[in-house]
């Protein structure tokens, strides 16, 4: 956290909250302040306790809505709305139903107006790579809900982020596709080079991912912990059996349960002080 | 093939009830489906049924344009904003249960016999299925795909026509074939009504007259050209990929 020329930092977050005004009048301080280096070609997780403000990060970061106070940086310039070059994957399935699996992959790259055979080129690449090469005429009714997640992502793949920002992508799948589509996702991370946030609830799945797991406290969110996780940039959901693994869940869960326990209203009992 | 040997079926049991009720009924109520066909058969041969027919399908053309245009088009505007929306849903659907024959009195101050009470009359039974259907399914698109337009950095434009349209057009098509039967029901009672011209003139002049064929034939004829529109619609329905 101390790269002061910036050079390898990607995104740069300095003192930045975000309050909501409410109906009643009201004013809820939703996060920060935060200060956080993203740096470039990382791949960052970010885990907290429900409503903590991890969304309102991802929000900010993608220039989706502005922080109230601080500054963000994205490849040394302030933020202004949704910079080129930032992709955005969501929980929730946001393929296109009216579009097959092609076209709906095809989707950015034909709004930014790029010729056909690029379009053509791309699509193939994306679509094989997410696995999706036998569905590419199919609509999303008919695929699983992680078949449509891996269309959303190649959707997002094709325009070549060079920050990608996930927010918990695959909430809505089962264990076992989970575990595969986090595989795929490190694939993605070190073929594209990109840089990655990945925010998740699953302790399990931030710590085999990422590079560094950012811990969030309640509302409102601040980082309270940073940990390395060392993995090597070759690496699959394996590293679960690893002890160390154990030992990087075990440290995420001792701060994470603490500050879940304050959102569930409620003194934590045997906290360690 | 089923689902087509399902149709024949229906429209040969259709026809052998009607043949059962002309028994039961004789020809001072109705007349036999053998009848009908040759007296709509003559009637297609003049000069006279296709000004008539000329005449309501301009009338409906335009109403249905109105209807499904302006239903489309304030059905967006309203949709959009949640508040508008939630405001004006209520206010829709009391209007859309107003048995509005009762105003056609009050159409034909506002626009005089002819045309435009006609057309007037035929939208205003069409266009607010049509501004509810397409309000309520603006109102219903998936959060996260206006996130998706938003990240995607699309302008309002594209946004509209790219995510906003295709999400909403299974609901506007099924709306646009409400609107379709409404609106011809509203320019056929405005012609029986109050007019000179026309498909719904013809079955009034005819029941003056005691002319039960002409009246059939004429029914006869509106059914099978409603039912194929509806049929054309529910296809165009079938084939959006939802």
């Amino acid at each position: 956290m101390t790269a002061s020329d910036g050079s390898d930092v990607h995104a740069r977050l300095t003192d930045v909250t975000r309050v909501f005004d409410l109906a009643s009048g009201a004013k809820l301080q939703a996060l920060g302040p935060i200060d956080l280096d993203i740096k470039r070609g990382e791949f960052f997780g970010v885990v907290g306790p429900s409503g903590c403000g991890k969304s309102t990060l991802l929000d900010i970061l993608a220039g989706l809505s502005p922080p109230t106070a601080g500054t963000v940086l994205f490849e040394g310039k302030p933020i202004k709305g949704v910079p080129d070059g930032v992709g955005v994957v969501f929980q929730e399935d946001a393929s296109f139903s009216w579009l097959s699996v092609h076209d709906n992959v095809a989707f950015g790259l034909r709004r930014a107006g790029y010729d056909a055979a690029e379009i053509e080129r791309r699509v193939t690449y994306a679509v094989g790579f997410m696995g999706l090469r036998d569905f590419a005429k199919a609509y999303p009714a008919q695929l699983s809900g992680g078949m449509r997640q891996r269309v959303c992502i190649a959707r997002t793949l094709v325009l070549q982020p060079r920050l990608i920002l996930l927010d918990e992508p695959f909430g809505a799948l089962d264990q076992q596709t989970r575990l595969l589509m986090g595989e795929e996702l490190l694939r993605l991370w070190r073929e594209t080079g990109a840089t990655v946030m990945l925010i998740t609830h699953a302790l399990d799945e931030a710590a085999m991912l990422s590079d560094r797991v950012g811990v969030m406290s309640a509302r409102p969110g601040k980082f309270i912990d940073f940990i390395e996780t060392q993995w090597p940039r070759e690496r699959d959901s394996r590293v679960v059996s690893d002890p160390h693994f154990g030992e990087i869940t075990s440290r995420l869960w001792e701060k994470l349960r603490v500050e879940s326990l304050k959102t569930m209203g409620t003194a934590a009992p045997g906290a360690a002080p | 093939m089923k689902r087509l040997g399902d149709s024949v079926l229906l429209v040969i049991g259709i026809l052998a009830a009607w043949q059962v009720l002309f028994w039961i009924a004789g020809d001072i109520a109705l007349t036999s489906p053998a009848a009908t066909a040759a007296h709509l058969w003559k009637l297609l041969g003049t000069a006279r049924f296709w000004e008539n027919a000329a005449e309501t399908a301009r009338a409906f053309g335009l109403a249905v344009t109105i209807s499904i245009v302006g239903g489309i088009a304030l059905g967006v505007m309203l949709g959009l904003n949640r508040t508008s929306g939630v405001v004006s849903e209520p206010i829709l659907i009391a209007l859309y249960s107003l048995p509005k024959v009762t105003l056609y009195p009050l159409v034909l101050l506002c626009f005089g016999l002819g045309m435009s009470a006609k057309v007037a009359f035929g939208a205003m039974h069409g266009l607010i299925p049509v501004t509810i259907f397409t309000m309520k399914a603006i109102m219903q698109i998936k959060p996260v795909l206006w996130r998706t337009a938003h990240a995607m950095r699309l302008n309002v434009r594209q946004t509209a026509l790219t995510i906003a349209l295709p999400a909403v057009l299974p609901e506007v098509v099924a709306g646009a074939r409400l609107g379709f039967s409404l609106t011809l029901l509203g320019v056929l009672i405005g012609e029986m009504f109050a007019s000179q011209r026309g498909l719904g003139f013809m079955i009034m002049s005819a029941m003056g007259l005691g002319d039960i064929a002409t009246i059939m034939a004429v029914a006869v004829f509106l059914s099978v050209v409603a039912i194929a529109a509806n049929a054309v619609l529910l296809w165009i329905d079938r084939a959006i990929p939802r």
